[in-house]
């Protein structure tokens, strides 16, 4: 790693929403808080690309927005490093007016071409907007404005017209005009080509690259999609409800993915080798609400090789099944009065228990793991669901569940508990080292 | 695509590795051979018209709003030249309209009172004698400047204040909200009668507690539709770029949420042309004798009944046309911004 | 949000509205320019100095203008709004004697609104695009244009003077519901209903081409279910979810009616009570018939969100 400090180096950058609309929830205590970027650490060098992974809903364009003041952040720090002076500013401490200058370092491109150009302004103004705020290119507005065109691929006659008269690969390429308008160093794309047709996405993936390495720019580039990621990224950060849960370069991710999460998403790609034999995995369940996110690590809910109690005898599949279970329990899930009504009245609560575990169960444990797992059901059927939750929780609480993975320091960080964890000692939930830190 | 990772004997084993097989068309190189962006070319039309064009020529093929139209025009033409024009400028007169299209002055002149319509005066006269079709030739001016005045002051205090409660939200938002939720809960008319109730009479006062009245409406309209433009993403484009706070709502926000703004204002012209009319029936209009429409109506049920029908009805048909027009030329430009709603209409009906 | 959560929360939303309009009703008397105790002698007295000071003790002039609000609601509370200054009545009682004439008229008009509105804007919906359409549009937009103190002359001038059907001064000294006082009323019943039925016609006709072109209602015609049952099954009943929230709007716009429709055919309800005070400038009687109509009109928009959101459980997020 290089010795000169990174373009963009983010601490523990937070971004919570709260949900309340108005006077009343306040007063009603009803506000809840969305925790879209809970504690995010990462990094940019001059001249790199960072993909940014992660499924939708995961705070990935949360992450973006706020990395570049376009959300004011509710904690951390964005640390930018201004090569022509050598200074390191914190955006998050400046007031907007001093941000006004940071505005021409670091931009944005948008992900839905459709609703990010004003269509009452034509392309001229558009583009030409960045030289008004700033003052910049005064005289010179309308033959820049052309330059910009032809440098994205457009032609100068396009400057009179207005986004609705363009296809939706050229109103991105003129949304990338209108970023570098202002001749950034850095620029977050948002999902710039997840809009755009197969055919077109190339293009204007191609157009970055050049850009990038035309001007020297450095990039963020998010995306839902491994694939797209793979082609443009220096490294890739994969994100998890708020989290990064694995970074690296890319052919190490690709070649051989270590978090669970990461697997799943890449066993996502469709692979056109006939020969290839890796099994598909697939995620249990849906994402978790990021407004009361599970304990531990965030992705143990869903997670395929979630780790069992040391010591104990069990199936993974088994294992996993009790994990659906306890969540089930925990939500009152379970539909008790189905398979009652197949009893009769009076049936002893064991029966019911034993029906509800072929209900419930795709890999039915066996042994002492039935047993307690039968024991736990009678509770349920009996509405008892909080002792049969503790029942459960005694017996198979997961490490994953108990504490929250941090990323180790190496080279392929991963904040998973199948890999080394630094010793519960030193172990604060709340605080995690980025672990590429060479200081 | 090309294949990589062969054995020698050229038979493939199974693997779990990916990317033995790669497509390559995310390959620059591949990519810039072929035309810059041929695929890309599709959607440029050959005629750049702008919207306004656009909404002109629909708003020109519907008929019945052009019909309105016409009707708008020909009125403000008799308000124009219904009598002489004068403004008196440091103490001079200048006459800048001269003409005169109305057959009488709208004085009284008791000897001709209650008198049919007749070639003399076609509208009949009033029972103070006064000619009642040069009455609502110059009520024309009343009604057309109430209209329009009130309405213009009640959208630019109108929207402004929605615009900026729907922008920043918040305290300024709550604020806002409930002095209109308050106001709402007063009936038009009864608030506008309070209003002048406690102003006292005259054109401006009617004006004024029409405009206290009528900008709610604007601004409750304006936030809603303010609420769903500012999360287009070119609104947080100009605020990467680091364009100001007054910029984003007035050049990016505002334009794109006025179009439902312009509908209901020119509805309402219509709507205040009856308010006032309203007020003038119940005596609290302009004083008595002027010939305002709804003014001219406040003797009208004395009239009726004692027969002279002339008296509440040509001025009464003044104001239905008047609205009349009014409305169709409003439903004329929402159908001309709006071009989707357009599309849906063509689709319904059901038999 | 459960339906509970829900209510629990518009009404209390609706507190500081109410709050709001009582501070309004309440400095009606202050916003006039000059002295607060002038607006209470009746016009033309020239009371002593004595008298004055009376007056002020009596309404708490001297108190500051907040304890003047707190003991002016603490009346209005309970509908005490003192003693009229014109007449030489209490104003509750002044107000509660012409109130069933008000109430009346609305019912009536709402009734003939809805009777003419909901029916022609399914009419029109279902035919739309050809003549029945067209006529009923035309009708709509003349009913909206046509001022309604107008069309009651009119009527006056057709029925009473000419065919001499009806008369043209209300029955005086009657009950409300005494037959004479019923027959009197039709007129001024359609003259304030046909205004409304207007609006709900077109309402109603452009909820319903917009649920008429859903999917499920192309899904139950494609499967060959008779148009008829579509319409009054499905179609209609969704469409009429909308004309509950305007019904809610037509009562401010039923009141303002009623003011000038109770003018025109004079007759003795709140509104022309409330407009002769405003002209009499007797402000105990303005600031209780007002506040009266803001609290009412308060209570039908909390009544219609609350059915629309038990109706509709989607607009409670």
């Amino acid at each position: 790693m290089s010795s000169e400090p990174p373009l963009i180096r983010a601490e523990g950058l937070t971004k919570h929403y709260s949900s309340d609309d108005g006077l009343l929830d306040r007063l009603f205590g009803d506000t809840q808080l969305v925790k879209a970027v809970d504690g995010v650490d990462l990094e940019i060098e001059d001249g790199e690309t960072l993909g940014l992974v992660g499924e939708s809903g995961c705070g990935k364009s949360s992450l973006g927005r706020t990395l570049v003041q376009l959300e004011e952040a509710t904690a951390g720090s964005v640390y930018y490093h201004d090569s022509d002076s050598g200074e390191r500013v914190d955006l998050t401490e400046l007031s907007s007016s001093e941000m006004q200058e940071y505005r021409k370092e670091v931009q944005f491109i948008f992900q839905n071409p459709d609703a990010s150009l004003n269509p009452r302004l034509t392309v001229e103004d558009i583009i030409g907007e960045a030289f008004d705020i700033h003052g910049i290119e005064e005289g010179n507005r309308n033959e820049r404005v052309r330059e910009l065109l032809e440098t994205v691929g457009l032609q100068r006659s396009h400057a009179g017209r207005y986004p609705h008269e363009f296809s939706g690969g050229q109103r991105q390429r003129i949304g990338i005009a209108r970023a570098l308008a202002v001749d950034p160093e850095f620029i977050v794309c948002d999902e710039p080509v997840s809009a755009l047709d197969v055919s077109v996405q190339a293009q204007i993936l191609n157009l970055l690259e050049e850009l990038q390495e035309e001007f020297g720019l450095s990039y963020l580039f998010i995306a839902h999609d491994l694939s797209v990621v793979e082609h443009i990224s220096d490294r890739v950060a994969v994100m998890y409800l708020g989290n990064i849960v694995e970074t690296g370069v890319p052919e190490d991710i690709f070649e051989e993915p270590h978090h669970p999460y990461t697997e799943a998403l890449l066993s996502a790609i469709p692979e056109p080798d006939p020969l290839w034999v890796r099994d598909r995995v697939q995620l249990e369940g849906t994402v978790p609400s990021p407004i009361d996110p599970p304990s531990g690590c965030r992705f143990h809910t869903r997670c395929p090789q979630i780790i069992p109690p040391d010591g104990m005898d069990i199936e993974q599949a088994v294992y996993r099944d009790i994990v659906g279970l306890r969540q089930r329990i925990r939500e009152r899930e379970i539909n008790v009065d189905r398979v009652r009504e197949e009893f009769a009245e009076g049936t002893s609560t064991d029966a019911v228990a034993d029906a509800l575990v072929g209900q419930e169960f795709d890999h039915p444990p066996s042994g002492v793991h039935r047993d307690r797992v039968e024991e736990a059901l009678s509770l349920v059927a009996e509405n008892n669901w909080e002792r049969g939750r503790e029942l459960l929780a005694d017996h198979y609480e997961s490490v994953c569940e108990r504490r929250e993975p941090v990323l180790q320091e190496d080279a392929n960080p991963k904040a998973c508990h199948l890999y080394e964890q630094p010793p519960t000692e030193s172990m604060d939930t709340g605080s995690r080292q980025q672990g590429s830190a060479d200081d | 695509m090309s294949t990589e990772d062969t054995t020698s004997d050229g038979a493939r084993a199974r693997t779990s590795r990916r990317g033995r097989i790669r497509v390559t068309g995310f390959d620059s190189a591949a990519v810039r051979d072929r035309e810059t962006f041929s695929a890309d070319r599709t959607g440029i039309s050959g005629a750049a018209a702008n919207r306004r064009t656009k909404a002109w020529n629909r708003f020109k093929q519907n008929r019945s709003a052009i019909i309105g139209l016409a009707i708008l025009a020909f009125m403000v033409f008799i308000a124009v030249f219904a009598r002489p024009i004068q403004v008196s400028l440091l103490g001079e007169g200048f006459v800048i309209q001269p003409f005169q299209l109305a057959p009488h002055n709208t004085d009284t002149n008791l000897v001709a009172g209650n008198q049919p319509p007749s070639a003399e005066h076609p509208f009949g006269t009033s029972d103070l004698g006064r000619d009642i079709m040069s009455q609502v030739m110059v009520g024309a001016r009343f009604s057309l400047a109430i209209g329009v005045i009130a309405v213009g002051l009640a959208v630019g205090i109108g929207v402004p204040l929605g615009a900026i409660a729907g922008y920043y939200g918040g305290w300024v938002d709550e604020a806002v909200m409930r002095l209109v939720d308050i106001l709402y809960a007063f009936p038009f008319l009864v608030l506008a009668i309070v209003i002048i109730a406690i102003l006292g009479q005259g054109f401006w006062n009617m004006i004024a507690a029409l405009v206290i009245v009528g900008w709610i409406g604007y601004a409750r309209l304006i936030r809603g539709e303010i609420l769903s433009v500012k999360e287009n993403e070119y609104v947080m484009a100009a605020k990467a770029l680091g364009a100001r706070d007054r910029s984003i709502i007035f050049r990016h926000i505002v334009p794109n949420a006025i179009a439902p703004v312009i509908v209901q204002a020119t509805l309402a012209v219509g709507t205040i042309v009856l308010a006032a009319a309203a007020l003038g029936f119940l005596g609290l209009g302009l004083q008595p004798g002027t010939p305002e429409w709804g003014t001219i109506l406040s003797e009208g049920r004395e009239a009726v009944i004692r027969g002279y029908w002339w008296v509440t009805t040509f001025p009464g048909l003044a104001i239905v046309v008047f609205v009349l027009a009014v409305n169709l030329v409003g439903d004329g430009i929402r159908d001309a911004l709006d071009p989707q709603d357009e599309v849906g209409e063509q689709e319904g009906g059901f038999r | 949000m459960s339906l509970r959560q829900y209510v629990t929360k518009r009404l209390l939303l609706t507190v500081p509205i109410l709050l709001g309009v009582t501070v309004i009703t309440f400095l009606m008397t202050h916003l006039q320019p000059g002295d607060p105790v002038d607006v209470l002698i009746p016009l033309g007295a020239n009371p002593s100095e004595e008298a004055i000071r009376q007056l002020r003790r009596q309404y708490h002039l001297n108190e500051p203008l907040y304890v003047q609000y707190f003991l002016w609601l603490k009346d209005a509370m309970v509908f005490d709004f003192g003693v009229s200054i014109q007449r030489d009545s209490l104003v509750s009682e002044a107000i509660l004697t012409r109130l069933p004439y008000t109430l009346l008229l609305g019912v009536f008009a709402l009734f003939i609104a809805v009777a003419i509105g909901v029916p022609a804007g399914i009419i029109a919906a279902v035919r739309k695009g050809d003549k029945v359409d067209e006529v009923s549009r035309i009708a709509a937009l003349l009913g909206i244009a046509t001022p309604n103190f107008w069309l009651g002359l009119i009527l006056i001038f057709i029925f009473g003077v000419q065919l001499g059907w009806i008369s043209t001064i209300p029955p005086s000294d009657v009950s409300v519901l005494d037959p004479a006082l019923l027959t009197y009323m039709i007129l001024p019943a359609v003259t304030l209903g046909t205004a409304s039925s207007a609006l709900l016609m077109r309402i109603m006709r452009s909820s319903m081409i917009e649920e008429l072109n859903k999917e499920y209602v192309r899904m139950a015609r494609a499967k060959g279910l008779a148009a008829r049952t579509v319409i009054v099954k499905h179609v209609a009943r969704n469409s009429l979810i909308s004309v509950v929230t305007v019904a809610a709007l037509q009562i401010a716009f039923i009141v303002d009616g009623a003011v000038v429709i109770e003018q025109v055919f004079s007759m003795r309800g709140v509104g022309r009570l409330i407009l002769q005070a405003i002209l009499q400038r007797d402000f105990p009687i303005i600031q209780a018939g007002v506040l009266m109509i803001g609290v009412v009109i308060v209570f039908a928009n909390l009544a219609a969100d609350i059915i629309y959101s038990f109706l509709d459980p989607r607009i409670r997020y």
